[in-house]
């Protein structure tokens, strides 16, 4: 064991001095290895960090909400048959809050796309999310000034609206929103609340910073006919494990409001969450595919140059060998001692790579926040010595079983 | 004691269809602290034989016995253990390392021993002054005169204390001079007591020995014990 610490350390520093000997060529021979580090780590880095946002965003969302719909959010193989079905209205949601006894809170949305305006500013494509009171009860939103609508501002479909906190930004830069007036298509509203920062990006136009909230009776008397458009219902369970059960009952009641026979199949679509993380999966999963790909083929490659590179070496210190082994190198040594090159290589190139991956998941930190993980550093390190190796076993073997007499005499 | 006992030793090369008969038939015994010079003109086996000697290379037929160990019979690391303790070896083109200084070129075996970083400096640096390097230990090959560099191989041949010290040719890169030079130091190992073999074709280097082999065509031509003391003048007198 000390014998092979000793001759670890040896092979190193004689490693090291052939490394040192030609800077540029090891440089350009990294290059691969340096590729693939980065890739490696700028993926895992960036799953992570969508990872992050995703969870935070299902949580904004509430994990205990199921949504009853037209169409059904996954697997859209039906979609033709999907979009021949009856619209899901406001009396089909009333019925159903009468029936259903489960849920926490549902409310029914109708959502539209709107520019809002204050003053100079104005923000193009907000989503308007048209609900009852009933709304705020069945999400986790908290308020940063101001409240939501009430049951009599709903009813009587005041021009009245909440906004999302990117939303609240972009119009008031400088804050102080609430009781302003602004304009939502033409029509003047009064800012009555403004929530915290609740989701993340990856929500996209479901990420409630983006939205603005209204009543929904308001939408259909400015923005929407009654008889178009097919609302979605939200509802929300006591708590997570009463889920499936609210889903059954779900089930159940729409099938009665909308006098299904036992034959006949649901019309309507109860979605959750779970299909969107499942999606969510399959999203995450190419990610992982494609980079894994690029990483491997960049290893490999980087691994070709590297064993290149050492055959290349071996033959060039022919002579060297020769002559390390007349005055006593065993061929585990010399084995050792180019191995050792090759993997030092690997390392510095990954080292490198690391480097450069800290670096761009800086500037990916901008827009996606994450940061490079541990495990992707270790895995770095390990994928470079494994690769460098690899990629010193066939040439370092070469140099290994070399006849002295044969080396010595190479010119 | 003989350290080096070889009986009817024979190498050969095969070239496509052709054998070379290197060495054909060679027995020699050689003692300790001896001082040989092989000589012989080109192609006659001069260097097969030394690589024999050394352990580098081993007989198609035939026996060699080093120390009373039949070489033969040795796996890999035996014989590199051999070359690297009991064997010091000089080269006509010196062979060092290009890259590295005097000091680190003459650590080389001690690295292969074994030797901690400490004793191996200290142990290099003794041999580099022994042989009159003192003020060169950190120049790097290309940094000295060819004779500077056949010292740092000489102080590496001679840093493990080996039983015998083989030299191939070792003044066939330098000029006369800077030859005699590098010959007065072997005449001072051996007379510190080691044991030396030297290949030459250059019978005013061969003088300096005590006993000379001439090979031919893979052959012992003639094997004699000269009078050392004699100076060369007094040996041409004398017929030889
Ligand atoms: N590796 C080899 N392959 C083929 N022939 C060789 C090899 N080494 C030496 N020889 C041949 O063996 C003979 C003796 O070579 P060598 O011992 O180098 O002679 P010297 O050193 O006396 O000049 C020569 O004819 C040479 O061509
Ligand atoms: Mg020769």
């Amino acid at each position: 064991m000390r014998d092979f610490l000793f001759e670890m350390k040896e092979g190193l520093f004689i490693a090291l001095r052939a490394l040192k000997s030609n800077k540029i060529r090891s440089l350009l021979t990294m290059l691969g290895i340096v590729i693939g580090i980065t890739s490696v780590v700028l993926m895992t880095t960036a799953i992570k960090g969508i990872d992050v946002a995703f969870q935070k965003g299902i949580s904004a969302l509430g994990s205990d909400v199921l949504y009853i719909d037209k169409f059904a959010w996954f697997g859209n193989r039906d979609f033709w048959k999907m979009r021949n079905r009856r619209n899901l209205t406001m009396d089909d949601y009333d019925r159903f809050k009468d029936l259903a006894k489960l849920p926490k809170a549902s409310a029914p949305v109708l959502r539209a796309r709107k520019t809002i305006k204050y003053g100079d500013n104005n923000v193009e494509g907000v989503i308007l999310v048209g609900s009852t009171s009933d709304y705020v009860a069945t999400t986790n939103f908290t308020f940063n000034t101001g409240r939501f609508f009430s049951q009599t501002e709903s009813k009587s479909a005041r021009d009245v609206v909440v906004l999302g906190s990117a939303v609240a930004k972009n119009l008031f830069p400088r804050g102080n929103a609430l009781d302003k007036k602004i304009k939502i298509g033409n029509k003047n509203f009064k800012v009555i609340g403004i929530l915290d920062e609740q989701g993340s990006f990856i929500l996209g136009s479901f990420n409630p910073d983006n939205q603005a909230f209204i009543p929904i009776g308001t939408i259909f008397k400015y923005f929407l006919n009654r008889s178009r458009g097919s609302i979605t219902i939200n509802v929300r369970a006591q708590n997570p494990a009463m889920l499936a059960d609210t889903k059954e009952e779900a089930i159940g009641v729409m099938r009665k409001i909308r006098g299904l026979k036992y034959s006949q199949e649901d019309d309507f679509a109860v979605n959750q969450q779970e299909g969107l993380m499942k999606n969510y999966n399959n999203v995450v999963g190419v990610i992982q595919i494609a980079g894994l790909f690029i990483t491997g083929l960049a290893l490999f490659v980087g691994a070709i140059g590297i064993m290149n590179i050492m055959f290349v070496s071996v033959k060039e210190r022919t002579k060297e060998i020769g002559l390390r082994k007349a005055i006593g190198a065993k061929k585990r040594t010399i084995l050792g001692q180019f191995i050792l090159e090759s993997t030092a290589i690997c390392l510095f190139g990954g080292l490198i790579g690391l480097l450069l991956a800290i670096m761009l998941s800086m500037v990916i930190n901008q827009f996606l926040p994450t940061s490079v993980q541990y495990s992707a550093v270790v895995i770095a390190i390990v994928i470079s010595l494994i690769t460098g190796v690899l990629a010193g076993f066939a040439p370092a073997y070469t140099a290994a079983k070399m006849d002295p007499v044969t080396a010595l005499r190479y010119e | 004691m003989n350290i080096i006992k070889i009986e009817h030793i024979a190498k050969i090369y095969h070239l496509g269809t052709q054998e070379v008969h290197a060495l054909a038939d060679v027995s020699l015994n050689i003692d300790k602290n001896e001082y040989v010079a092989i000589m012989g003109p080109s192609g006659s086996g001069k260097s097969t034989l030394m690589n024999m000697l050394g352990c580098l290379d081993t007989p198609t037929s035939g026996i060699y016995e080093f120390t009373g160990k039949n070489v033969s019979e040795m796996s890999d690391n035996e014989l590199a253990k051999i070359r690297n303790q009991e064997i010091g070896f000089v080269f006509q083109t010196f062979n060092l390392l290009a890259r590295s200084d005097a000091l680190h070129n003459v650590e080389l075996p001690l690295i292969y021993a074994g030797i901690s970083a400490q004793e191996r400096k200290e142990r290099a640096e003794k041999a580099l002054v022994d042989v009159g390097l003192a003020d060169r230990i950190h120049h790097k090959p290309n940094e000295l005169s060819g004779g500077q560099r056949q010292r740092v191989a000489i102080a590496r041949a001679l840093v493990s204390n080996p039983s015998i010290v083989l030299a191939d040719e070792p003044t066939g890169n330098l000029d006369s001079k800077t030859g005699e030079e590098i010959m007065t130091l072997f005449n001072e190992l051996h007379e510190k007591g080691n044991t030396i073999i030297l290949v030459t074709h250059e019978g005013y280097i061969a003088e300096h020995a005590v006993r000379i082999i001439r090979l031919r065509d893979g052959l012992i031509d003639s094997d004699e014990i000269v009078e050392k003391r004699f100076s060369s003048n007094t040996k041409k007198v004398l017929g030889n």
